[in-house]
Order: C-alpha cells, then structure tokens, then sequence
C-alpha cells in the first residue's frame, strides 16, 4: 500500500477509536439513518417500476384533464428525491458533523479513550 | 450533392456556418481557460484531483455538467417525443439513483480515497489483484461510455452541422477527439471541470429557455400540453401511457425492469463520476455536491419532459424520425421550430459542447486509473514518483483519445443507445457490489471482491454478447435493429436486451459467495482504520493550497 496511513498520533490505534463508544453510537447513527432511508426510496422506486410494466391501466386513470396516475406517480419519483436529498443533508449537518468532527478532531490530537 | 439534396428535401437544417460558428466560440473560451488551469496541473493532485480546491457547488454542477450527456439531453427528450412516457421513466432511473451515491457512497468514499476508485477497493484488501481487477472494469466502462459518445458525435453532425457523407463524419469525430486530448492533457482535472460546469450553465440555460417557450404557449399548462401533444402523435394518447415502447410482451418488460434496475445501481458505480469526489477538499463538500447535482440534474430533466412532449406537439414523431439523426433531433428540431436557425444554432452548439465535455471526463477517468493503478502501483508496485505517474496520465490521455476516435469512427453507424446501458449494467454489476461490501461488510475479503468485480464484469459483457442488441433483433420492417445488420447472422440465445437483472444479482452473490469460502483473514487494523476514516472523515487527504 503505497498511501501512508495518517497515524493517530497519540496513544490510541484506529482499533482503540473503532471500539470506542463514541465511534460505535457514530456508526450505529449514521446506519440506522441512511439503510432504511435507502431501502424506503428503492421500494418506493420499484413500486413505480413494476407498476408502469404491469399496471398500466391503473397508471392511465385521468386525473387532472390529461394528467394521468402515472405522470404524477413519475413527478412524485422527483419530489421524494429532492425531499429525502434535503432531509439527508440537514440531518448530516446537524446531527452526524459535529459528532464525527469532535471525533476526528480527537483522534488527530489523540485524546480517544 | 445527391446526399445534400435529399437532406435538403427532408427537413431544412438551419445555418450549419452559424452552427459552427457558436461552437467555435464555446471552444476558444474554453481552450483559453484550460490554458489557464495548466499552469497548476503539475502535481497528481493537481492534476488527477483539481488540488481539491473545488467547492461543492462548483463541484456539484460539474458532476451535473458530465452526467448530462448527449444521451440525457438528446437521446431522452427524443424518446420522450417519440415514444412519450416510456422517455420519462428512463430520466427517473438516471435521478433516483442519485441517491445510491448521495447516503451509501459519496462521503465515505472521498474519505477512504486519494485518485481513483481501486484506491478506496484495494484499501483493506490485497493490493494488486484488486487494484488490477477495479481498474480493468474502470477502463471497461469508460471505453463503453467514450464509444457512445464518440459514435453519437459522428450521427450528429448530419443534422447540425450540415456535414455530410462518412469523411466529413470522419472528421469531425476526429476534431471532437483531437479537443478533448488538448482539454485532458493542458487542463488536467482543473481544466475539465470548468469545461464541465460551463457546459451544464449553457446546456441547463438553454433547455429552461425552450421550456418556458413551450410553456407559454400553452398557458404554462402542462394538461394542455399532453393533450395536444397527443393529438399530433399517431399513437394518440397511449403516448400518455408507460408501456408503448416497452410493452410489447413479457420479455420486453423484464427487459424493461432489468435497465430499471441497472440505471438506478449504475449511478454510484460510474468512475468519472466517482472521481469527481476527490476535487472537493473534504466529505462534507462532496456531499453539498451531491445534494447540488440532485437539484440541477433534477430539474434537468423536468425541462425534458417539457421538451419532449412540446417536440411531440409542434414537430411531430413522424417528422422526427425521417430527419437525419432519428430520435436524436427531436430537441435540434425543436429549437428550430421554436427559434429559428439562432436558436438551433446555440442548441447545436450545446449539444457538441455536452459530448465534448463528457468524453474530456472519461478521459481523465481513464488515463487516471491507468496511470495511477495499472502503471505505478501494479507494473511499477508503489515505486514510482508523482511527476512520473502525471507524465504517464498524460501520455495514455492520448492513447485512450485515439482509441475513442478509432473506435467512435467504427461505431458511428452503430445503435448507440445499448453502448450507454452496458456501461450503466457493468457498473452496477462490477463496480458497486464491491464498493457497498468493502465499506460496510467486516468479513469481505480478496476473492469476494476479484469473483465480484470479474463475475459482474464478464456476465454482463457475456450476455450483451449473446443478446438481441448484438444479433437477430429485427424491425417490422424486415431490418436489423442489432449492432450485427446482416439478418442471416443470429447467435442470439439470452432474450433480453439488457443484463442487469441477472448480472448484479450475481455479482452481490459472487461477493459473498467468494468471501465465505475464502480463508483469508480479515485485516482487522486495515478495516479499522478504513472504517473510522470513512465515518470521521480522519486522515482524509486535504485540500493543496498554491
């Protein structure tokens, strides 16, 4: 491996601040945020999928005027991907910085206990 | 002549000087900025990684700037006028998976990585067969890519620079190519992304510019819109309707479920995308560059929708498809109806400027993992100097640009659109299995990545191969739709066009199935440390200050 690791510089291994507690509630945080999100808008994608392949009268069924299920169900595909993108981001930046900062910060000083 | 007459007699083209001449100011300015940017392309970082000096708007709109490619802006607003619904449901593929890169893969990557994407594979694993076999499926899908985009350029030229025949098609693909090399070599990764972001400005101002146009006319009523773009179509309002291109039978929508599924995993898998995380100086900027290239490519591609039905409503898909370029010059034509030959000419002009910018990012993509992966770690192992490996980047920049123009001028008759979904398909069965199981699974190991990368890679190519999109797909009309025209030539035994359904399954299954069987132990202190970097962003490379 030619990158030279970044050593904490202190006492404490990557090992020490991978069993840490603070680490492990970080990590336990960031999975229990970002996998059910991913599952939540995959099945809410490939309920769309399969139902413009197999249920397409369904997604003919007027509206409003010409606008019909499928166009909104497709227009809906884009606000649930603005929303989830803003709702991640504001998460990230209020919840998960300044967490994994304090963290880094720690480990390049080398203060994790 | 005879050639010229029969374009004249099918669709009046616009002014192809006046064309040509608003692409020539595209390329001087930005020839001049890519001058500009090659005073600080010398180091590697500078020269893979822009110093990482990027912001992440800036860096945002550039990943906008080399996703929208021709086969966005072109390819979906043509087949949204052609086929109506069925263009959309492509569009929403290309959005969704947006979010794949944004929650699983952008941040930790750019924590874990330095250049490129065997960086962040070979991590925790054995060095040189990963290394080799992450870089053999970068050069794969960028060569995939490149060809589409190259062979796109030559279809191009027919319509919207008036140059006919194989030579003058010849030529052009040969300038496009010539171009990008001085981009890729002068600029550096500097250099390619202003092209990138001043292209995704002029291509997203004019798309806005022809959507409000088409608007207006109908009272900014999207109802009114579908219904007279209905009107105009021979399908009538099955063209509101999914299904029209896809539906045929059974196997046509498996087909159509299996590109679903590799647009949506293909994303966070594509390398010169994957690069562009490293110009930005830490994860929370590649984030905001996420979140920035969610919003631009988003509305992107509602204008498309506009688009699409509006080239339905006032050229008509009959009128689409008897053009030069087919499909392709629903959005061209559309200008032209709407603006006249001005703005046909700065449509044309964007349309060259997207292809010229898409194939300088695979490029940098390319020449980058060679460089960087195949040369200095694999051939050299690690002992090489920086200055070297930047000289080597250089010189395969042109080996890959020649490669493009060759190939593009092979391919330029080729039905281009199958190139884009096996570069999308071997992505997401190659590239992204690996990628989630090195970052969230301890045990992954040596032989579930290599069985992973090289079982994705080689099933998906596999059943391209042996797919009607290579042999024995025929028309109504008794003609081929295969890359193979002769009719006579079939060896065609799997049924769908696309692979991704059968190959990124086994590809996850190759994974595990490698790991589990493998004795390898897991190098705890390797994954540690890749694990705590990834999340704290420790250790991540920083930003070069001049």
């Amino acid at each position: 491996m030619s990158t030279t690791p970044t050593r904490p510089s202190g006492g404490s291994t990557y090992e020490e601040v991978q069993s840490s507690a603070e680490f492990t509630e970080l990590r336990r945080r960031f999975r229990r945020f970002v996998f059910p999100m991913t599952a939540l808008f995959l099945a809410w994608y490939f309920l769309y999928v399969i139902l413009a392949a197999y249920a397409t009268d369904f997604m003919a069924t007027k509206v409003l005027g010409n606008i019909n299920v499928g166009i909104i169900f497709g227009l809906l595909q884009f606000v649930s991907t603005f929303a989830i993108t803003m709702i991640y981001a504001r998460w990230a930046d209020r919840e998960f910085d300044p967490t994994a900062e304090r963290l880094r910060d720690h480990i390049e000083a080398g203060e994790v206990q | 002549m005879k050639a010229f007459l029969a374009a004249a007699a099918t669709e009046d083209i616009g002014e192809p000087a006046l064309n040509i001449a608003i692409f020539a100011v595209f390329v001087v300015i930005t020839l001049l900025i890519v001058l500009r940017a090659s005073r600080t392309s010398r180091t590697a970082t500078q020269y893979y990684a822009a110093s990482r000096a990027f912001d992440g708007r800036q860096n945002g709109v550039a990943i906008s700037g080399d996703y929208l490619s021709a086969a966005s802006f072109l390819g979906i607003a043509g087949a949204i006028a052609i086929y109506g619904y069925d263009g959309f449901l492509y569009s929403i593929g290309f959005l969704v998976a947006w979010l794949v890169a944004l929650l699983l893969v952008a941040e930790l990557l750019r924590n874990t990585g330095r250049f490129t994407l065997a960086d962040v594979l070979s991590f925790r694993l054995r060095n040189t067969p990963v290394r080799t076999a992450a870089a053999i499926s970068t050069l794969c899908v960028s060569f995939f890519y490149l060809l589409a985009q190259m062979a796109g350029a030559g279809g191009l030229v027919n319509l919207l620079l008036g140059v006919e025949g194989s030579t003058g098609q010849n030529i052009t693909i040969a300038i496009v190519g010539i171009l990008m090399i001085v981009y890729v070599m002068v600029g550096g990764m500097k250099g390619t992304t202003w092209v990138q972001i001043i292209k995704a400005i002029l291509l997203i101002a004019g798309a806005a510019l022809m959507t409000v146009w088409v608007l207006a006319q109908e009272g900014f009523n999207l109802s009114a819109l579908l219904g007279d773009a209905a009107a105009n179509a021979p399908k009538g309002e099955a063209v509101l309707e999914p299904m029209l291109q896809y539906g045929l039978n059974d196997t046509s929508k498996i087909n159509f479920i299996s590109l679903a599924l590799a647009l949506v995993l293909g994303t966070a898998g594509l390398p010169h995308v994957l690069m562009r995380f490293y110009t930005v100086p830490s994860s929370k900027e590649a984030r905001r560059s996420v979140v920035w290239a969610i919003w631009v490519i988003g509305i992107f591609y509602l204008f498309t929708l506009v688009l699409g039905y509006g080239a339905m409503k006032l050229v008509g898909p009959e009128r689409i498809l008897a053009a030069p370029g087919k499909q392709n010059s629903a959005a061209p034509l559309l200008a032209y109806e709407l603006g006249g030959t001005l703005l046909l000419g700065i449509i044309a002009a964007v349309a060259f400027a997207t292809i010229l910018a898409v194939v300088a990012g695979l490029t940098i993509a390319a020449s980058a993992s060679f460089a960087h992966d195949v040369y200095s770690h694999v051939i050299k192992k690690g002992q090489m100097n920086a200055d070297d490996e930047v000289r080597v980047a250089r010189r395969t920049a042109i080996v890959i640009g020649a490669v493009a123009i060759l190939g593009g001028i092979f391919a330029k008759d080729q039905n281009i659109a199958f190139l884009v979904a096996l570069a999308f398909a071997v992505a997401a069965s190659a590239n992204l299995p690996t990628i989630l199981y090195s970052l969230f699974w301890r045990r992954f190991n040596t032989r579930g990545a290599l069985w992973s990368i090289y079982g994705g890679l080689i099933s998906a190519i596999f059943l391209i191969v042996f797919s009607p999109t290579v042999s024995g797909k025929v028309g109504p009309d008794g003609a081929s739709l295969s890359m193979i025209k002769d009719t006579s030539i079939d060896f065609h035994w799997f049924p769908l066009e696309n692979p991704g359904i059968i190959s990124i399954p086994l590809a996850f299954f190759l994974g595990w199935l490698g790991t589990v069987t493998s004795r390898e132990p897991v190098d705890a202190t390797r994954f540690a440390e890749m694990e705590v970097r990834s999340l704290t962003g420790a250790g991540a490379e920083k930003a070069v200050q001049h």
